[in-house]
């Protein structure tokens, strides 16, 4: 008969303490391993939802409201800059610093899923989690860019608003679009669904993608000079170039200052140029290229020319008055290290605290028996059992509450995170499972042993310290 | 095989003197021997139970069972010593309420540290009558079948001393008889010596070795 069984045999006396205790050192592991997978599956996720492109070039602003809306689709959209500016990217001088560039438009909604503005390459170039290529479910495929009123729905969109392919919705501008004309309104276009993205686990998953071309002809991110373009053209020495300017502002290279709106009155000429490049057949009627803008620029720069061209257009831009580039994975770390990861630090000092008090209770539990105990621990003395025996019977008891407790723990934090899972998922995209355990979970085995030991040593101790003869005197 | 040579042991009074318990010269027991122990409350029959066992340290004197002086062991040689070759009967029985039948006699094999022979227990307990009876918890056995069990943990380890501490104080006076005749007739069985410490005069006359510790123990204790 091993001491665990003795241990356990123990336990069971007190059937209804010990299963208390254990209930209660259980409640605090949950929240531990509540807040270790819901905080791993998040921290994934944000990581997760920046692959895939390098750069995201946006209007001056916050670099985390940028990364926060493009990424994330979270929060007021920035404030939009000149399309020029995407088609200096994108085959403007910084051709070959870039591999893949594509534009984003937000502002808009269907049915509380953000709708995004952008082009086929979204899907077709770029990347997400370890390279993988974006599918859709069978029968889908993805948007054309010659067809402006297509779209494509992210999987947990396409839960959220039932849309499906072949069906058709109307986008409403949402609250980060106030400043365009139709807010809170449907726009008369009818926009077809062409495709379900299959499950990437990011926040992909929870937009719906539609062609920027037939977005423009919504009226959308239209209008005349941005604050930038203002601000650009307000400055005096700014004669019409011919051919055009090499600007010799602080830190800008050719080609990536955005162009005046008269500057930029060939239409024609530049739809023909994206017409060629996208296969575009039909936005030829849209918006004047001088009147576009985009919310933001999903960069990708080209992997050869990272160490010279690519590394140094983020401070080109940044050092240019219009925009700014940021490193999305950069933004996400430090606001994990800043923020998310204090808030995670302060849930799991809390919940360790609970377990900590519930360990307490297991020595309370333990000591207040001993009292009941001391004749049994007198009579294995009498049967030979040393001082070391009855001790480590009491230790084992402890770590049988705790580790039960924790078991139990495990279970109902993961229980827990299934039941909020649909919740977190349908608030923030992020999809938390049941059965998605953390690594660090694994921590709790030691740490429950430890703390167990800890708290069972008192007892332990008092155990140690019985007195046989008086103690089988006084059962008598 | 047991030898007590000028035993003496004292407890500490409240107010820090002593209280001699125990004064004894010398006490012989054979093996395979069997005696009943008598004497008036107080007169120190549980604490030389304890004693012999090695539960209490004697003040002096020696304490030799077999060849071992257990006055000169360490408290952890005590306990091995003590499961291996000394069973003890207790007047309450003293099983561990969490265990059955058969489980509480494993317990002794257990802490003797040597290997759990469940056949031996097995074996005991159908001696006493209780083969029926191994998976029954003690709050589901009666008096006198716990006091079977207490007996046959005892004899578990093949001890050489069976020490008894008033086996039938608890026993209606139905079920002394019993617990008196399995006790001495295992023991002769397994050729274990007995000391039957006990206030009864139907138990004491049956046993040919009879001693008041009064006449013996030369500490006066007795009120």
């Amino acid at each position: 008969m091993s001491l665990w069984k003795i241990a356990w045999r123990s336990i069971q006396q007190r059937a209804v303490a010990s299963a208390l205790t254990a209930f209660a050192m259980g409640l605090g592991v949950a929240l531990v391993v509540a807040v270790l997978v819901i905080y791993g599956v998040i921290d994934k996720s944000f990581r997760r939802g920046s692959q895939g492109y390098d750069l995201i070039v946006g209007a001056k602003g916050s670099s985390l409201q940028l990364v926060l809306n493009t990424v994330f689709h979270i929060g007021e959209s920035p404030q939009p800059i000149p399309y020029s500016f995407y088609e200096k990217l994108n085959r403007g001088d910084f051709g070959t610093a870039v591999d893949t560039v594509v534009p984003v438009c937000m502002g808009h909604d269907y049915k509380g899923a953000p709708v995004i503005a952008t082009i086929p390459d979204m899907f077709d170039r770029l990347r997400y989690l370890n390279d993988q290529r974006y599918e859709f479910v069978e029968g889908g495929r993805n948007f054309r860019m010659k067809a402006p009123f297509e779209a494509v729905v992210g999987s947990m969109a396409a839960q959220k608003t039932g849309l499906k392919v072949g069906d058709t919705f109307e986008p409403t501008h949402g609250g980060a679009a106030a400043q365009e004309p139709d807010d809170g309104k449907g726009h008369h276009h009818k926009v077809k669904v062409v495709g379900i993205l299959k499950h990437t686990g990011t926040p992909n998953d929870q937009a719906i993608f539609m062609n920027i071309e037939g977005f423009y002809q919504f009226g959308c991110h239209t209008g005349g000079p941005t604050r930038a373009e203002q601000l650009l053209n307000a400055k005096p020495a700014q004669p019409k170039p011919e051919p055009p300017p090499k600007p010799k502002r602080q830190g800008i290279l050719p080609g990536l200052a955005p162009e005046p709106a008269e500057e930029h009155g060939h239409e024609e000429h530049a739809h023909a140029d994206h017409a060629a490049e996208h296969e575009h057949a039909e936005h030829v009627h849209g918006v004047p290229m001088d009147q576009r803008r985009v919310s933001a620029i999903l960069v990708c720069t080209n992997q050869d020319e990272r160490s010279r061209l690519g590394m140094a257009l983020p401070d080109i831009i940044n050092n240019g008055p219009v925009a700014q580039a940021v490193f999305p994975a950069k933004e996400i770390h430090q606001l994990f290290e800043r923020i998310i990861g204090n808030i995670q630090l302060v849930l799991l000092i809390l919940a360790s605290v609970v377990v900590v008090v519930a360990g307490v209770g297991i020595l309370v539990s333990i000591y207040n028996s001993m009292s009941d105990r001391r004749h049994e621990i007198a009579i294995m003395r009498a049967l030979g059992a040393n001082r070391m025996i009855v001790g480590t019977v009491i230790l084992l008891e402890a770590i049988l509450l705790s580790l039960g407790g924790g078991l139990f723990g495990v279970l109902l934090g993961h229980g827990l995170v299934g039941i909020l899972g649909p919740t977190i998922a349908a608030h923030t995209g992020v999809m938390v499972s049941a059965w998605q355990f953390q690594t660090n979970e694994l921590m709790l085995i030691p740490s429950l042993i430890i703390l167990a030991s800890i708290v069972g040593y008192l007892p332990a101790a008092s155990a140690y310290r019985t007195d046989v003869a008086k103690s089988l005197t006084a059962g008598q | 095989m047991l030898q007590i040579r000028d035993l003496k042991k004292s407890f500490t009074e409240p107010d820090g003197g002593d209280l001699p318990i125990l004064d004894i010269e010398a006490f012989d027991l054979a093996a395979g021997e069997q005696m009943a122990l008598v004497g008036r409350s107080g007169c120190g029959k549980s604490t030389l139970l304890h004693v012999i066992s090695g539960i209490s340290r004697p003040d002096s004197g020696k304490v030799k069972i077999g060849e071992w002086d257990i006055t000169l062991f360490t408290e952890p040689e005590c306990d091995r010593f003590r499961a291996e070759q000394i069973g003890y009967v207790f007047q309450t029985f003293n099983l561990l309420p969490g265990f059955s039948a058969l489980e509480n006699v494993l317990l002794g094999m257990r802490f003797a540290g040597g290997r759990i022979d469940r056949a031996r227990a097995k074996d005991l307990l159908d001696r006493v009558g209780l083969s029926h009876r191994m998976t029954h918890k003690p709050t589901q056995l009666s008096v006198g079948e716990q006091q079977r069990v207490s007996v046959a943990r005892g004899l578990a380890n093949r001890p050489k001393l069976l020490l008894a501490d008033e086996p039938t104080a608890n026993v209606d006076s139905g079920h002394q008889q019993q617990v008196v005749d399995l006790l001495r007739g295992v023991c002769r069985e397994e050729n274990v010596g007995l000391i039957v410490v006990t206030h009864t005069p139907e138990v004491a006359n049956q046993f040919e070795r009879i001693d008041n510790l009064e006449e013996i123990n030369r500490a006066v204790v007795v009120a």
